[in-house]
């Protein structure tokens, strides 16, 4: 029997200027991004980060404005990172400064911009 | 053939009885379990609306004055949540699937005289 | 310099079950550069949280994939359990583990046979595909769907598996075993195989962490990471050690996913001898209001499960990050080097489900 890991939850949230550092001390101490994704709340989107090493997850929580969304990318640190970030930037329409690779809107081929950022859509039923 | 590998199996193969079975000559054996499609009785109804508001698809829809129920067959995704939830226990599963049909095909039940009437429609 | 040209790839192509599209830029024969575009079929299934109450909400999620459809059920459930501090029985924690194994035989050998394909072994496809047919009746007679299952709910099961059942399964799997390793006498012994697998599309350990690869893609680089150690389901009272290999090619893939067969029969046999007696369900009250993110070892690798609830019947947020959107910046990576006639495996051999990646 060995111990549950993985009812451990931790959630921290931080500024979005510090995210980019924090990500970096996670990769020093050998973590992995293990996802990272958009929510959005009353006032503003959430963007979560997880981490993960030797089998337990650390959250990194950060909230921006949700008229003009904008984020500094961390695949400057976890080059992966461009998955995730396109996405986000696909639904919540979030402009990520400094993304390794970027498809300016055409991750996903979608009827219309940023479909689940309501604050953005423009002449939507929302 | 010392690096053909697969020869032995294929050599017995070739003298077996194929694995697959002829469908519509010899019937599928329905398990126990098999969720084919939803099979309602109409007298047990107390038209409460529980499983049209559960269903995921929204492809059962019941009207308490004209005494209907009324289920999209080519919605239905076979769950299992309608009759789970159901209080009255009138839903049920049947174990052989919904037949391909070219038309989106809506069935609906009347109390009064159970089946009435099967056509297309959803619009 | 040679001279440059793109040859698009996908996405319809014969190799591929799903839509991925590759741009490649190639000089001669060789593959300089490729550019992934996905997102032909994104679904917006993460949504329908605003529309489908939480507990009917497992029914969308299991649909994000068809072949670790059990898993994504689970996963789900297993938020929401974290979510709300559900306890879940012991017997339930053991029947989702030998689904699970169950689910991780069947993709493992579905992918053996589109892999067998992918390389022009057409008999070897049709016996791996004609095993794995025996798992899918297990799953149609034990939960009702052969593909699609709706079996987990958030708080154990909905149906239980008797124990002469359960002993008759490990019968089948034990008979199972016999057919298997005659085929994986072909799959890792067989020269033409071995042609196309042995050497090609090395990833190496540090490349493998760099590029943040999963599931069986980096335990053939030789990193070991398996979320079945962290104790969920089951697992923490099975004795089994993650399969790793070394190499790192598209043949490390192949072992790596073959012995994972086996050891997923011995898992299933394990948990048989060992299931306790008991509910398999418990009654879930109130809604959920925190937030969990939970992780689950599909058979593809890591999927990460998010969730925030609003104290209200409908969440807030779900969250699936599939094992293939960590593992498309390997592959990306993998890709410039290698030759043409060599890309189709090396898309096949991350095992890739674009539709859990879209969702």
């Amino acid at each position: 029997m060995i111990e549950r890991k993985d009812l451990i939850s931790d959630f921290a949230s931080i500024g979005a200027d510090e995210l980019l550092d924090a990500a970096q001390d996670f990769k020093g101490k050998g973590y992995r991004l293990g996802q990272s994704c958009a929510t959005k709340i009353p006032d503003g989107i959430e963007v979560l980060y997880s981490f993960e090493r030797d089998n337990v997850i650390k959250n990194l929580k950060v909230t921006i404005d949700d008229k003009a969304p904008e984020l500094r990318s961390v695949s400057a640190v976890y080059g992966y990172a461009f998955m995730y970030e396109n996405e986000m930037h696909d639904l919540f329409g979030i402009k990520f400064k400094d993304l390794s690779l970027d498809y300016g809107g055409k991750f996903f081929k979608i009827a219309m911009e940023t479909p689940w950022n309501p604050a953005l859509v423009k002449g939507g039923d929302e | 053939m010392a690096n053909l590998k697969i020869g032995r199996l294929i050599m017995r193969s070739l003298f077996k009885k194929p694995t697959t079975k002829m469908y519509p000559v010899v019937a599928p054996v329905w398990k126990e379990n098999t969720r084919g499609h939803i099979v309602v009785d109409m007298d047990a109804c107390i038209f409460c609306g529980i499983c049209a508001r559960k269903c995921p698809t929204d492809a059962i829809s019941v009207d308490r004055e004209t005494k209907s129920w009324a289920i999209q067959r080519m919605l239905c995704l076979q769950c299992g949540c309608c009759y789970e939830v159901c209080p009255a226990k009138c839903l049920a599963n049947a174990h052989d699937y919904t037949q391909p049909n070219a038309e989106k095909v809506t069935d609906e039940y009347t109390q009064s005289d159970k089946v009435s009437e099967s056509g297309s429609s959803p619009g | 310099m040679a001279k440059r040209t793109i040859i698009p790839f996908g996405p319809q192509h014969p190799v591929l079950p799903e839509p991925i599209h590759l741009d490649l830029v190639m000089e001669d024969e060789t593959v300089v550069e490729a550019i992934p575009s996905i997102g032909f079929i994104h679904r917006g299934l993460e949504k329908l949280v605003e529309k489908n109450e939480w507990p009917e909400m497992v029914y969308v999620i299991e649909r994000v994939c068809g072949i670790c459809s059990f898993g994504h059920g689970w996963g789900y459930c297993k938020t929401i359990e974290g979510n709300m501090g559900v306890e879940v029985p012991p017997r339930a924690e053991y029947l989702r583990t030998i689904w699970a194994e169950l689910g991780r035989i069947h993709s493992h050998l579905l992918w053996l046979g589109l892999t067998a394909d992918g390389f022009g072994f057409e008999s070897l496809f049709m016996h791996t595909w004609k095993i794995r047919e025996t798992i899918l009746d297990i799953f149609e007679e034990t939960t009702g769907g052969r593909v699609i299952f709706s079996i987990c709910k958030v708080g154990g099961v909905r149906k239980d598996i008797s124990n002469e059942k359960l002993s008759e399964i490990s019968e089948i799997i034990g008979n199972l075993k016999v057919e298997l390793s005659e085929l994986t006498d072909v799959f890792l012994n067989d020269v033409s195989v071995k042609n196309r697998l042995v050497g090609v599309g090395v990833m190496t350990k540090e490349e493998a962490v760099e590029f943040g690869a999963v599931g069986p893609t980096a335990r053939a680089s030789g990193v070991d990471n398996d979320v079945r150690r962290d104790g969920h389901g089951a697992y923490g009272e099975l004795s089994f050690v993650p399969i790793v290999e070394a190499e790192g090619d598209c043949y490390a893939r192949c072992k790596v996913r073959i012995r994972e067969i086996f050891q997923s029969m011995n898992l299933i046999r394990q948990a048989v001898k060992q299931i306790p007696c008991g509910a398999v369900s418990v009654v879930v009250k109130g809604n959920p209001s925190g937030e969990y993110v939970g992780r689950m070892e599909q058979p593809r690798g890591e999927a990460y499960y998010y969730s925030k609830g609003s104290g209200t019947k409908f969440l807030e947020r779900i969250r699936v990050r599939t094992p293939t959107a960590a593992n498309i910046p390997a592959l990306v990576h993998l890709l410039p080097g290698c030759d043409l006639a060599d890309v189709p495996m090396l898309v096949l051999t991350i095992d890739p489900c674009i539709s859990c990646t879209e969702r």
